[in-house]
């Protein structure tokens, strides 16, 4: 019984570990072009971005899931996402991306904007380019000083993989939540937390880690 | 033929104009020290002349090449204002050092950025590398801070701070180099170790501004000096003609009130 239930919940897990990684691959860059967005001297872009990430940050994810997953068929008629397994997590992605995306980049504003204005001008009387004084002067200071409030919201996204079975993706919770049904036993589903303590445990390490290899300077 | 001719700067912020019609030259070695109460537009005169602003109105010529007129203000591609701001170089009054970045790194960054555009060779990147940190390191012990390459910058006092940066600007190698008031920032036990740097440069025959409220060092350093008051230049002259014998009422003034 016991390795039927680790069977079944390493398969849930798996797909939860793919929904955390395709996230933060696809939400790491994308919420550096919505940050730098938000920060446009262009106004309608600007405003435009903003109400983005106002509307994605003030809606739960799991309706915006549901509205990404359902909308287009019961709007447009057309079910852009198919009816397989595909589609489903095609769906989740392009929520989850969308939506941590919307937060990292209010982090990554955060982090730009509080770059002294001398770092840029010390890059600029050098005769640095642009993206040279972005790469190489800011970006390494906006790392260090966001790791604390990225890796809150990491280990947030491990927890929220849960709601993609909203849209019927088999993840780790319906794994163990299965077992009600077929076996009559809860306790499966309360053993899924011990995935979700050891893989949170494992990236609070990890960003202590990056932390501490950070801390080799000030400022 | 002047290294250096201002024309007639002028600068707005809105609706208040900073600076009213700047204007002086400059020869190779000279050294000028820019004196003037808290507003009268200093920084602002040294940010138009790196081009961190642009001036409203005026020119900008170098070696007898016109580098910026205001009338073309809208016309300058920022890699033409990259290239012309390489004439000049320009020390904070906040250092301004990256952090991150040892010492050594803080002074090569730039060379290496300009030097190795373009060179596809690991050899010769190699070697521009080498060349560039031996530059490096000399211009440390220009600065008297051999010992420190190594270092990070929160490792330093503010004047060892301060002489990084001077190495770091002089690494660009520019025509003239520009100082906004070097140890406004500074303990006043560590404003001498600075200006000492900076004095050294100009037995080294570099051309330099200083903006500075040290009027010892202005009298003993600068070959001429700039009295600056509600954005014009309201006097200047050798350190001995506006020191003991200022003609404007407005310098006699400044030049009589107490240390600031
Ligand atoms: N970016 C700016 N926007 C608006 N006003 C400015 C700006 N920079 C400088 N000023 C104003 O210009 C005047 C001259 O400033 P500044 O050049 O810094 O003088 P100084 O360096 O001689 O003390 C001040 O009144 C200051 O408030
Ligand atoms: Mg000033």
């Amino acid at each position: 019984m016991f390795q039927t239930v680790i069977i079944a919940l390493n398969e849930g897990f798996l797909k939860t570990f793919e929904i955390f990684c395709v996230t933060l691959l696809g939400a790491l860059p994308l919420g550096l072009i919505i940050a730098f967005g938000s920060m446009s001297r262009w106004r309608p872009l600007k405003w435009f971005v903003k109400t983005l990430v106002w509307v994605v940050r003030g809606t739960p994810l799991m309706l915006q899931l549901l509205i990404i997953f359902y909308g287009p068929g019961k709007i447009f008629g057309y079910n852009i996402w198919g009816t397989g397994d595909w589609g489903r997590n095609a769906a989740v992605f392009t929520a989850f991306i969308l939506n941590y995306a919307c937060y990292f980049s209010e982090i990554y504003r955060g982090g730009i904007e509080s770059i002294p204005r001398g770092q840029y001008e010390a890059g600029q009387v050098l005769g640095m380019t642009k993206p040279q004084i972005f790469f190489r002067v800011v970006l390494m200071q906006v790392v260090k000083r966001i790791t604390a409030p990225m890796s809150n919201e990491v280990i947030t996204l491990v927890k929220d993989t849960s709601l993609a079975r909203i849209i019927l993706v088999y993840e780790i919770i319906w794994a163990g939540q299965d077992f009600i049904k077929s076996s009559g036993v809860i306790w499966p589903l309360f053993f899924t937390g011990v995935y979700y303590l050891l893989f949170n445990g494992l990236l609070t390490v990890l960003f202590g880690y990056i932390e501490k290899k950070l801390n080799y300077y000030r400022g | 033929m002047s290294l250096l001719e201002i024309k007639n700067i002028t600068k707005s912020f809105g609706d208040t104009q900073v600076l009213r019609g700047i204007g002086f030259n400059m020869e190779k070695g000279e050294v000028i020290a820019v004196i003037g109460s808290s507003g009268s537009g200093k920084t602002t005169l040294l940010r138009c002349i790196n081009f961190l602003e642009q001036p409203d109105g005026g020119t900008i010529t170098v070696n007898g090449r016109e580098i910026y007129s205001a009338e073309k203000k809208k016309l300058y591609s920022d890699a033409e204002i990259r290239t012309n701001r390489l004439n000049f170089g320009l020390v904070f009054q906040s250092f301004n050092l990256f952090p991150q970045y040892n010492v050594l790194k803080n002074i090569t960054l730039a060379p290496e950025l300009m030097r190795l555009k373009g060179v596809s060779s690991g050899a010769e990147k190699k070697k521009i590398r080498r060349q560039i940190s031996n530059e490096a390191l000399s211009l440390l012990q220009t600065v008297g801070l051999s010992e420190k390459a190594q270092s990070y910058p929160c490792e330093l006092s503010g004047g060892q701070q301060q002489r990084v940066a001077i190495a770091r600007a002089l690494a660009m190698n520019p025509e003239i180099l520009c100082f906004d008031e070097p140890t406004s920032a500074l303990d006043p036990e560590l404003t001498g170790e600075v200006l000492r740097a900076i004095k050294s440069l100009k037995t080294q025959g570099r051309t330099m501004i200083v903006v500075t409220h040290e009027m010892d060092f202005a009298r003993n350093v600068a070959d001429r000096i700039i009295y600056m008051a509600d954005g014009v230049i309201e006097e200047t002259g050798t350190p001995e003609q506006v020191f003991s014998a200022p003609r404007s009422e407005k310098t006699r003034a400044f030049l009589s009130k107490p240390a600031l």
